[in-house]
């Protein structure tokens, strides 16, 4: 059984059909990453699986358990899914070791010292230990992500959903905070990215989902997408992608 | 081969400022000598003649300003003939700086001396009805007094207030379907409070209680009915003061923070609150200040307050100077207070910056 099942999930904002019928297996250890033109559904579909939109049909299994419908503790559920958005949001009124430990302290009941200890500890692995003391808005926007980042995995989750992450960042930022990210793969995370660096997916990803109007339209492995794709649209896509010159 | 552009022009400016400066100085003296011709006093005479002196020493560094942008003016003339673009350029800009400097002086030296001629005007007739310095000083130390039941007021009710508004914001935000109710009550009792006039609800409270019977409440005595009036008036101008700070939060805050698993309750604590509250801290002093006014209608239910005693004092002197008083005081526990929020402010603002 794989550890996020999506099945047949369907969501509507108001009148607008965004997610039409998604079914995806996501194996533990997986790197899965989404690609799709802009307004295509990959946000959407990222935060229908932690359940920050709530889905109108289909279901979302974790581990085993499903976690769609009435009667889930959904705030265990993102404690074991963690997510990480293309705008940041790091809790501004906070030094980055708080912004870091506060889960751990105020959610897994650990110790303060620990964990701030521990927030050091991951900092050094981003090399941001010398950031530990400084607000978000005195970091630059990559070193806000790696932050974010941290944030994300200092919560010990089981898998991560990564929401364009490079995408507000300036080009001289992104191989810093990708970096990382092939560090996470390396260690074995369970990750599921919408991304737009195609080389970077192609690199990290073990399967490549190709998403356009709220259908998957293909998945398979990076080499397949990417090197010999069967949808028409799906090439169509590559390639505008390729003349913007990010391939 | 370049071709410097030319300087700005300043002489017209220069001479239109040294113009006003000299009306300026004549209309304060002409008008401070006719106001004063009118004035029997010789104390309010002596005082009058000290104002026309201080008017006429502004406008003097008035004129002085324009003169000197004058006189850079003329030096930006020489240096454009001698060909120094650069130099004339910067005279010029000088000379225009002089002259705005003059107009700002000459209007605020304007206003500040019409201020005082009001007083002064039809033998001081404005003085004696409100600033009779015996008057204030007899009534200052009792109206002093009793000005402490203001100040409890405000306080008492200030911090009642920061609770009660905060559960009342809550309530009104509080999602679902089963926060329905909640949320109709809440805003039910905000509208209300917000609709009727401060005054008729501490008349209600303060006359209609003490005829209720009800236990505890119908003894309280006339103060506690004041804070319990100023106190549910205010909570819903408060709540509403919470609840723009909170609805100003992005809401990828939001999402930040029920993506690492806090609840709705936790995240408007740890990471909504805490933020919002520094972004209300301005409108909430408004309100505060607003209240700290209102404690004065407690007179209307009999509490002898700083207002209450003053209108004693002007009865019994058919004079308003004691008024005055009242409202110098209010002013003077005001200000400190708008100065403290601002550098709180300020240093919030530094914290964030500079670590
Ligand atoms: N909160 C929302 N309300 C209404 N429409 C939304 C909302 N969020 C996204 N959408 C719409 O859903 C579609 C998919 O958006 P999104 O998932 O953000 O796409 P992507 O991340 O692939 O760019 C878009 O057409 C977008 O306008
Ligand atoms: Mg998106």
């Amino acid at each position: 059984m794989a550890f996020i099942e999506l099945s047949g999930i369907e969501k509507s904002y108001s009148n607008h059909h965004v997610l039409k019928g998604i079914d995806l297996d996501v194996e533990k250890h997986q790197v899965v990453t989404l690609i799709g033109a802009s307004g295509s559904g990959k946000s959407t579909l990222l935060r229908c699986i932690n359940a920050l939109e709530t889905i109108d049909s289909g279901t979302v299994s974790v581990d085993g358990d499903v976690v769609s419908g009435p009667g889930v503790d959904l705030d265990r559920l993102r404690r074991k899914v963690g997510m990480v958005f293309q705008s940041f949001n790091l809790f501004p009124h906070m030094t980055v070791e708080d912004n870091i430990a506060v889960g751990p302290v105020r959610l897994l009941g650990e110790d303060p010292d620990a964990a701030l200890r521990r927030a050091r500890e991951l900092l050094e692995r981003v090399n941001l230990a010398h950031r530990a003391r400084y607000y978000p808005d005195q970091l630059s926007g990559g070193q806000q992500q790696r932050v974010a980042i941290v944030r994300a995995i200092a919560m010990r989750p089981e898998a991560l959903l990564l929401d364009e992450i490079t995408s507000a960042l300036d080009p001289e930022l992104v191989a810093e905070v990708l970096n990382i990210v092939r560090d996470l793969a390396r260690d074995g995370m369970t990750m599921i990215l919408a991304t737009h660096e195609m080389q970077f997916a192609r690199e990290v990803s073990d399967v490549v989902v190709f998403l356009e109007q709220g259908k998957l339209l293909e998945k398979g492995p990076p080499e397949q997408i990417f090197g010999e794709p069967k949808e028409e649209r799906t090439r169509a896509f590559l390639k505008q992608i390729i003349e913007a010159g990010r391939l | 081969m370049t071709t410097l552009s030319p300087a700005p022009r300043s002489r017209g400016l220069a001479v239109f400022a040294t113009l006003l400066a000299i009306a300026l100085l004549v209309a304060v003296a002409v008008v401070g000598e006719a106001v004063r011709a009118g004035i029997t006093s010789p104390q309010l005479s002596a005082f009058g003649a000290w104002v026309m002196a201080a008017g006429l020493a502004l406008g003097g560094v008035t004129l002085w300003t324009a003169v000197n942008g004058l006189r850079c003016s003329f030096q930006s003339g020489r240096e454009a003939a001698a060909n120094e673009i650069l130099a004339s350029r910067a005279s010029a800009a000088q000379s225009r700086q002089h002259s705005f400097i003059t107009f700002g002086l000459a209007f605020a030296v304007l206003i500040g001396f019409a201020l005082v001629q009001l007083v002064l005007i039809n033998d001081g007739n404005i003085q004696r009805t409100f600033l009779r310095g015996d008057l204030m000083a007899g009534s200052a130390l009792d109206i002093a007094r009793a000005f402490i039941v203001n100040i409890r007021l405000a306080l008492i009710s200030g911090v009642i207030v920061l609770v009660f508004g905060l559960v009342l914001a809550i309530a009104r935000m509080i999602p679902g379907k089963a926060g329905a109710p909640v949320r109709f009550l809440a805003v039910a009792y905000i509208d209300l409070m917000r609709a009727v006039p401060a005054i008729i609800v501490l008349y209600l409270i303060g006359f209609g209680l003490p005829l209720t019977n009800l236990p505890v409440l119908s003894g309280l005595n006339a103060e506690w009915f004041a804070i319990l009036a100023l106190s549910l008036t205010y909570s819903a101008y408060v709540a509403e003061v919470y609840r723009s700070g909170i609805a100003s939060i992005h809401p990828s805050q939001w999402a930040a923070s029920r993506s690492l698993g806090f609840s709705y309750l936790q995240t408007l604590r740890f990471f909504i609150l805490p933020q919002a509250m520094r972004l209300v801290i301005p409108p909430m002093l408004s309100t505060f200040i607003a209240l700290q006014k209102d404690t004065s209608l407690v007179n209307v239910i009999g509490t002898l307050d700083a207002f209450n005693q003053a209108k004693f004092y002007a009865s019994s002197t058919f004079n308003l100077s004691s008024v005055t008083v009242v409202a110098i005081l209010f002013v003077i526990i005001t200000i400190p207070q708008t100065r403290f929020v601002d550098w709180m402010l300020e240093r919030g603002a530094n914290r964030r910056k500079g670590a």
